[in-house]
């Protein structure tokens, strides 16, 4: 049976469709979880898409965070629940504290959509164990606040633990500069382009692997970051852990 | 209700921009004097931009039948079966003057008014195209206008959650005053759900529902699109409106819902005119009458007075005519979305548009005289007393006289067109833009026509825009024909049949005669183009009054074309393959400089005609290479047009990173040959095993084609030869018959950085284009 993913729609969500398309070409079976809703319907993984949640106009993902479904997807989060956010569902995952960090405004001010390459720091995790060998993956960005911030003390405790996910690098592979440099967007510190929090079930990260999922795209460099989070979830599903947390 | 003339000794009518003329009609349609607020209503339906009452009698000439042309002019947007069920809605419209008053807010708003008339007919909207034109590039108001309208259309297109997946930004003197911004949207709807913008059935009740009525664009469709520029006047700041595209999702999600379950029986979306124009138009169409009681609207401030809240362009809001039984379902969508829905009147039978405002009627207009049957004026055409004489002998090669210091350098020249401003790359601008959202982007901008795929089918949709406005200024039948020509010839080298053409004609006051004229020429133009290539105009928009102290603008008819690509993975890039393959051109070359960059580049408009357009041979061109993409003898297909050959071939090896080694066979001249823009001219490389084949085909179709070199190594090799090479280098010199040698990643160098450089913006990232 299909892993039930549920897949958060705040009302201006513009990549749950995305998501829930790529989820289904990983044969998992796609959730929608409206905003108001407490309840998780039994999901096995939560993903946070893009867009602009309430429309961002203040800042991307502070109202968000405030919705009905986040005190469920944090309690889901507690509980050893995969969370995955990706663009806007970082930054609300960032504005909500389930990750470490905080998105500013692109260095140059300007919304940026255009491809990217991503070094996957850390392989053996549920969010990337089957992104394959070990190589730049090249995925679209598009945001206008991705810069990754977070204090020096934070950065070296998040290098110490292996929470970082994902780096901007170069086609060659070696990491983008902070400032000046193309290949990092945003101007993210130490180019970091995706985190996870401490306990490792909780992940963000700005590029879109949902829209480099599919050869006819262009990429599907992203599709091995979906695979790995569906069957993520669906090992954890078969733990039976969080499920029962999340019916107390 | 009395509305306070600005001067008193003015009438109001003519304070609202009704001519005398134009009361006396509206004293006809009532039968009595129209009330104040009756007035203000006329006067924004009867505004250019919501009657066409100049060009109506013009537009009616176009041919608008097609195969598989669901809805076609008249409706919110074209819309045209592509099988499977599917249907494709697609329309273009301007939002010009609102963009030169209040740039972020004029382009935003023109992405929120194109996206709702597609997804008022019941399409999801898929992309969005903006054409945008201004003046000179190295001027403070152009740089303040083109970052305020690129933020405008990426914050509205970005947020609502539609890809921005193609379009053009050029830049030319005449738009300096007066900058263009056509936006053109592209949606795709199951045709069981299309939706007309009709409202039938007496006893049904029309519902107001998106966001609240304010006193923003109070007046837009007549204060700022109906009329000349006396300059950029920041008290017509408050009839721009304010755009919320949030708002604008939370319409597109509840609208759609609204029609996939049943539950309006029309549909209009609010733009210009307001109220007014969304109520007169529903009932027209279905032949009814509407009561409304205006107390029912809800408003953002208090103390509006009746005309303002009939006449306001507040964003962001739909009308829909629902059966009382279903009143309760349609508020419970909109409550989910978390959108204010009001019962603001019901359908009548009587064929009237009445108003009332507390228990009192205040207006009883019959629909039709507000649209159908608003005035139409028969305009005064007068060809310009200085048409362009016939080219001189040799005018061609007198045009390289102008530039002296390139002229006898055609690398010189490539590179410095590479880098002009109207034929660099557009990535900084672009990359403002989500181009990827809704994962269907195949082809995004920046390389020839967008290329959207169809989930759950094998189908693609191309789509383009273009305008040949340089052309336009000393010819508008050929502008019009040449930018139906190109933007097809676009779609079809990509393998793609064209379905129907959309067009925003930009043009300047049509009581001016000329203007006028060069209006008529364009759409007879477009008109004749469509029929040669056998297309339907399935809608459009007219811009008039593009003018400013400054003068008029260039004639700019927009052409917007969708084309259907039945096997996506079949389909065919401009960009350069496999090292070893040969490269063709289809076609030839005409004499005719007038219009082209290279003119530009010389310091204006060639003494020179522009080049010919034989509409037959570019219908058979475009049959040819369908022909050849479906066969698989094309391995890439490029489009000769701004910057000629050369920039044509520069464009194919800056994109795959592959150089070439070619001979130009010099017929005319070295400028006509490299850098003209004469039409229907194609570059196309295949592997070398299925040249003869692929020349056969072209001579079956009666095209001349011929092989010009091969695909390889780093760096870009033309050589020039031939009678017209050696000729020219005789008469100045042998430096003119120079080859071009250039290294790939110098050309590549100066075409990424001339648009930031020409701006003035921020270097521009170095990585690779594209994928």
């Amino acid at each position: 049976m299909a892993v039930r993913i549920g897949v958060v729609v705040f009302p201006g969500s513009n990549c749950d469709r995305d998501t829930m398309h790529a989820l289904d070409l990983a044969g998992a079976e796609p959730v929608e979880l409206w905003h108001e809703q407490a309840e998780l319907d039994g999901v096995a993984g939560v993903i946070l898409p893009g867009g602009f949640a309430f429309g961002d106009y203040l800042r991307a993902g502070v109202i968000a965070r405030f919705s009905p479904v986040m005190r469920s997807v944090t309690g889901f989060a507690a509980a050893g629940g995969l969370v995955l956010g990706i663009c806007n569902g970082f930054q609300v995952l960032a504005e909500a504290g389930l990750v470490p960090g905080a998105l500013l405004r692109n260095r140059g001010l300007r919304f940026l959509g255009r491809d990217v390459r991503i070094a996957v720091e850390q392989p053996d995790t549920p969010f990337t164990h089957l992104s394959g060998p070990r190589r730049p993956l090249r995925m679209p960005v598009a945001h206008g606040e991705g810069c990754y911030f977070a204090d020096a003390a934070t950065l070296d405790a998040l290098d110490a633990a292996g929470q970082v996910l994902f780096r901007y690098v170069h086609e060659d592979g070696n990491v983008a500069g902070e400032t000046d440099d193309p290949a990092n967007p945003n101007g993210s510190l130490r180019a970091i382009a995706g985190v996870r929090n401490g306990a490792g079930n909780v992940a963000g990260l700005m590029p879109h692997p949902e829209r480099a999922s599919e050869a006819i795209l262009g990429s599907d460099d992203g599709f091995g970051l979906v695979r790995s989070f569906v069957e993520g979830a669906a090992a954890m599903a078969q733990a039976g852990g969080v499920l029962e947390a999340t019916a107390r | 209700m009395t509305i306070a003339p600005p001067r008193a000794a003015e009438p109001l009518h003519r304070a609202l921009g009704v001519t005398d003329d134009e009361l006396d009609a509206i004293r006809d349609r009532l039968g009595r004097d129209p009330n104040d607020v009756e007035l203000a209503m006329f006067s924004v339906m009867w505004s250019e931009h919501c009657s066409y009452k100049s060009s109506k009698p013009l537009l009616a000439t176009l041919p608008t039948a097609g195969a598989g042309v669901v809805a076609g002019p008249g409706e919110n947007a074209g819309v045209i079966s592509i099988g499977d069920g599917l249907a494709v809605a697609f329309k273009i419209e301007s939002h010009n003057h609102p963009s030169a008053v209040e740039p972020y807010q004029g382009a935003a708003t023109g992405v929120g008014g194109i996206l709702r008339d597609i997804f008022t007919m019941g399409a999801r909207p898929i992309a969005v195209l903006d054409a945008l034109r201004f003046g000179d590039p190295s001027e403070a108001r152009t740089r303040h206008l083109v970052d305020g309208v690129v933020r405008g259309v990426g914050g509205y297109g970005n947020c609502v959650g539609v890809p921005t997946v193609g379009g053009e930004l050029t830049f030319d003197p005449s738009y300096a005053g007066n900058p263009l911004v056509n936006v053109m949207a592209i949606g795709l709807l199951e045709e069981r759900y299309l939706t007309l913008a009709a409202a039938p059935g007496p006893g049904n009740l029309v519902i107001l529902f998106g966001s609240t009525t304010g006193r923003d664009g109070i007046g837009g469709a007549s204060v700022l699109a109906s009329a000349t520029f006396t300059d950029v006047d920041a008290s017509k700041r408050p009839s721009v409106q304010v755009g919320d595209p949030f708002a604008e999702k939370l319409l597109i999600e509840a609208s759609l819902e609204l029609i996939e379950r049943g539950l309006v029986e029309g549909l209009q979306d609010l733009g210009a005119g307001g109220i007014t124009c969304a109520t007169s138009e529903t009932a027209d169409r279905a032949g009814t009458g509407m009561a409304i009681d205006l107390d029912a609207v809800p408003r953002r401030e208090s103390g509006m007075a009746a005309f303002e809240v009939l006449i306001s362009e507040s964003q962001e809001r739909m009308l829909a005519i629902v059966r009382p039984d279903r009143e309760a379902a349609v508020r419970e969508v909109c409550e989910r979305w978390g959108i204010p829905a009001a019962v603001i009147g019901t359908v009548s039978a009587d064929g009237d548009i009445a108003v009332a405002e507390g228990g009192r009627e205040i207006v009883r207009i019959p629909a039709p005289a507000l649209t159908s049957n608003a005035i139409v004026h028969r305009r005064l055409a007068t060809p310009p007393a200085r048409r362009r004489s016939a080219p001189a002998p040799g005018a061609e090669v007198e045009a390289v006289d102008r530039l002296p210091e390139r002229g006898m350098d055609p690398g010189a020249v490539l590179a410095a067109l590479l880098g002009s401003p109207n034929l660099a790359s557009r990535r900084p601008v672009f990359e403002q833009y989500d181009s990827t959202v809704q994962v269907n982007t195949v082809v995004g901008p920046g390389h020839g026509a967008a290329v959207l795929r169809v989930k759950g089918t094998s189908k693609a949709l191309v789509a383009s825009t273009d305008a040949n406005a340089g052309v336009g200024a000393a010819d508008p039948w050929l502008g019009a024909a040449m930018s139906v020509a190109e933007a097809t010839r676009n779609v079809s080298i990509t393998g793609a049949r064209p379905l129907g053409v959309t067009n925003c004609l930009n043009f300047g006051d049509p009581t001016r005669p000329e203007a006028f004229w060069a209006l008529s020429e364009a759409v007879r133009g477009l008109g004749d183009a469509c029929r040669a290539l056998g297309l339907p105009v399935t809608g459009g928009n007219v811009s008039l009054y593009n003018e400013s102290p400054a003068g008029s603008i260039l004639p700019t008819p927009e052409i917007g074309v969708v084309g259907l690509l039945d096997d996506v993975a079949s389909r065919i890039g401009p960009a350069f393959v496999a090292e070893g393959d040969t490269i063709l051109v289809a076609g030839e070359a005409m004499p005719g400089l007038d219009g082209s960059e290279y003119a530009r580049l010389g310091g204006g408009a060639a003494e020179d005609d522009p080049p010919p357009l034989d509409l037959d041979r570019e219908r058979r061109l475009q049959l040819f290479v369908r022909e050849g993409a479906a066969r698989r003898l094309i391995a890439s297909a490029q489009d000769v047009s701004g910057g000629g050959l050369a920039v044509a071939i520069a464009e194919c090896a800056i994109w795959s990173g592959l150089g070439a080694a070619i001979r130009v066979r010099i017929g005319h001249s070295p400028a006509v040959d490299l850098f003209g823009e004469s039409p229907s001219r194609l570059v196309l490389t295949t592997r070398p095993r299925h040249t003869p084949a692929l020349e056969l085909l072209a001579r079956q179709f009666g095209l001349p084609i011929e092989v010009i070199g091969s695909v390889g190594g780093i760096r870009l090799v033309m050589d020039l030869v031939g009678a017209g090479a050696t000729g020219a280098a005789e008469e100045r010199g042998s430096r003119v018959a120079d080859p071009i040698d250039v290294a790939l990643a110098d050309l590549r160098h100066t075409w990424d950085h001339g648009l930031a450089r020409a701006l003035d913006w921020e270097a521009p990232a170095s990585a690779p284009e594209g994928r």
